[in-house]
């Protein structure tokens, strides 16, 4: 791999070589005209290893699955999943599927954006904080539901908005005393 | 009482997904052997058109006859693929198969390939549903290690592979050709039919897809036949749908009932009724693609020509409880915002037409619309629904063409009266303190974002309306009641 472009960007050169690893795994065959087949997993995995997908990736991964760059760019572009900013450390994920928004959702949500003073899809000034919403997650008999980071949240009101946010500035209190 | 009848959810609940024995023990994988060992590919496939099964996953079109007509092609190669990209919001039926039975979902596409003459399977899943996938993986390794996946299943000359594949995030998706589109790892565009997938599908090969609820389905009809299946439901439409409640209703979950059952055993019976005494207003249907079904309907058995014909359609069986408290105008509102958000981009009528019916919405939730706004809106939602490409366009007017049939007055109401009765669309509301009620303590004053709140402590404060931005938040904070929205 070519490691002046890992420096390009400034991400680290492990998680390059992670993802690297991954794609050999597949054993891709850059003649096979099947090979964009790969491209939505390849991306999965990168974006698990890094946390977004910038620009220094999408072409380290367009080279070793063998597909252009504006077709990598155009996949993550139309694809809500991807995001090619990074998000917060905590990401608060609001869903607004049809049975949260008749319990209340968009309170909830209102409640996050006041809270943390940022709205939806973006990121608190620290890298700390980020929200988004989401599309159903399935649970919608705990309507209306808030997902932060892999932790559900069900029947949240405005109220416990405070309470579920103070967990989360405590914990990053602690990580950064202990730092 | 109604009576609910699980033929697709049959196992949920009731066995451990992640141990085949269990699933075995419940006849699992018989109906693989029945077909491998006692039918041709031809006589499973008469069984099934015969059976009437129809696509669960919405639109209603004959199992049997798409099989057909990819088993008709000839072709080195045929695929089959399972739908499991929920985008319905509202609707769980497929998670609560995949993450409670999947070995259900992968003993019916083996079928299928044996049917069809197809020897690889993929299950294209949304990625929002980790457990789910899980799950399947551990069904999938499970299945391989007994030998009911892979090289010449249970010693026959036939083979079959099933993967996963995930999707990202794109309602859109749900449609076959843009699924398709997916899976080849492209942007998920839906194409022009026909070619039907049957046809030219995945890399141009004859492909079937189906959803998640309807595999679940066949190996109940090939295990306990065609009478069976026929004696449930109704004659154009035999079995059982599953439906996901939820909503403004007592108890929220899934079901599943015979076709033909009415709205009201559903929702009364089998639901409990609408949540906190409220006053049943509407249920919603078919999600972003769907209508809404009115009080005077609640008697119209449920099958998939009825539907449409008041105005909503199956979809994938989400059913969402409206009560009094909700506003049809700002129901409507969220579904066009939800498919302007989904809509691919590709085609006009879709990318800009719903782009302006939203705008149109947004006028009247927010006090700007006029008599002329509603004319617009016909208007355009009718171009939309015949020029659209695909499925997504073709349905996006369908919330705000049912609400406008049967809601008429709400519309009007915000129109001409200025006023939402549900107390939702914010621009319409008046917050006011009741003097009686007001013992001055200023807290809705210190909480008002916009300091719109004056008035001498221990006095009955005044809300500035000129000022005021009608956040709500005085309201919520007030210990005594005096704040009023009308």
């Amino acid at each position: 791999m070519d490691s002046n472009k890992t420096l390009e960007i400034g991400l680290p050169k492990e998680q390059f070589e992670e993802l690297d690893r991954y794609i050999g795994s597949l054993k891709i065959d850059k003649e096979d005209e099947r090979r964009t087949g790969y491209l939505i997993q390849v991306l999965h995995k990168a974006q698990h290893i890094f946390g977004y997908l910038p620009v220094g990736v999408q072409k380290f991964i367009a080279e070793n699955v063998g597909v252009p760059h504006s077709d990598v760019s155009g996949v993550i572009s139309f694809y809500n999943y991807f995001t090619t900013v990074p998000r917060g450390k905590t990401r608060i994920s609001v869903c607004m599927g049809t049975a949260c928004f008749v319990k209340g959702a968009g309170k909830v949500l209102s409640e996050f954006e006041r809270y943390l003073k940022i709205k939806n899809g973006e990121v608190s000034e620290d890298g700390k904080f980020s929200i988004d919403i989401l599309r159903c997650v399935g649970a919608c008999g705990l309507a209306p539901v808030v997902i932060v980071n892999d932790k559900v949240y069900g029947n949240v009101t405005t109220k416990q908005v405070g309470d579920i946010m103070a967990l989360y500035i405590n914990e990053e209190a602690t990580h950064a005393d202990k730092k | 009482m109604a009576q609910q009848i699980r033929i697709a959810l049959r196992n949920c609940g009731k066995l451990d997904p992640e141990k085949i024995e269990q699933y075995i023990a419940q006849s699992g994988y018989l109906a693989l052997e029945k077909a491998l060992f006692d039918n041709k590919p031809e006589d499973i496939l008469k069984l099934i058109i015969d059976s009437g099964l129809r696509g669960r996953g919405g639109g209603g079109f004959p199992t049997g006859i798409k099989w057909q007509a990819a088993a008709k092609q000839k072709s080195d190669e045929k695929f089959v693929i399972c739908n499991a990209d929920e985008g319905d919001p509202g609707a769980f039926m497929d998670r609560a198969v995949l993450e409670g039975d999947p070995h259900s979902v992968l003993e019916a596409m083996t079928i299928a390939g044996y049917c069809i003459g197809a020897n690889k399977g993929i299950i294209y899943i949304r990625a929002e549903y980790p457990l789910a996938i899980e799950r399947l993986n551990v069904a999938i390794d499970q299945a391989y290690k007994m030998g009911f996946l892979g090289k010449n299943i249970m010693g026959t000359a036939f083979s079959f592979d099933i993967s996963i594949k995930l999707g990202a995030g794109a309602f859109v998706c749900g449609e076959e050709t843009a699924l398709i589109k997916s899976i080849e790892g492209k942007r998920g565009e839906p194409i022009v039919k026909p070619p039907f997938p049957a046809e030219k599908g995945l890399w141009m090969k004859p492909t079937i897809v189906n959803n998640v609820e309807t595999y679940a389905s066949v190996c109940p009809i090939i295990v306990n036949g065609l009478e069976w299946f026929r004696g449930v439901g109704t004659e154009k439409s035999p079995g059982t749908k599953v439906f996901a409640l939820a909503g403004k209703i007592n108890n929220v979950g899934l079901v599943e009932v015979p076709m033909g059952s009415t709205l009201r055993e559903v929702v009364y019976e089998i639901g409990g009724g609408i949540k906190d005494g409220k006053e049943f207003k509407a249920v919603q249907t078919g999600g972003p693609s769907g209508g809404c079904i009115t009080k005077e309907s609640l008697d119209t058995p449920i099958t998939y020509e009825n539907l449409i014909q008041i105005g909503s359609m199956m979809g994938s069986g989400g059913m969402i409880v409206l009560d009094e408290d909700d506003c049809m105008v700002n129901i409507a509102k969220f579904y066009l915002e939800f498919t302007l958000d989904e809509s691919c981009g590709k085609c006009t009528p879709c990318r800009v037409g719903n782009t302006r019916m939203f705008e149109l919405l947004e006028d009247i939730t927010e006090g700007r619309g006029t008599q002329l706004t509603i004319t617009k809106l016909e208007t355009l939602a009718n171009t939309i629904k015949k020029a659209s490409l695909c499925g997504l366009g073709q349905t996006a007017p369908n919330p705000v063409l049912s609400t406008m049939k049967y809601f008429k007055h709400e519309y009007e109401e915000h129109i001409n009266n200025k006023k939402c009765r549900a107390k939702v669309c914010r621009e319409l509301l008046t917050f006011e303190i009741v003097a009686d009620k007001c013992v001055g303590c200023s807290l809705c004053a210190r909480n008002c974002p916009v300091f719109c709140i004056h008035g001498e402590p221990k006095t009955p404060f005044v809300i500035d309306q000129k000022a005021c931005i009608k956040c709500g938040s005085c309201v919520e904070k007030c210990n005594f009641d005096a704040i009023t929205v009308s």
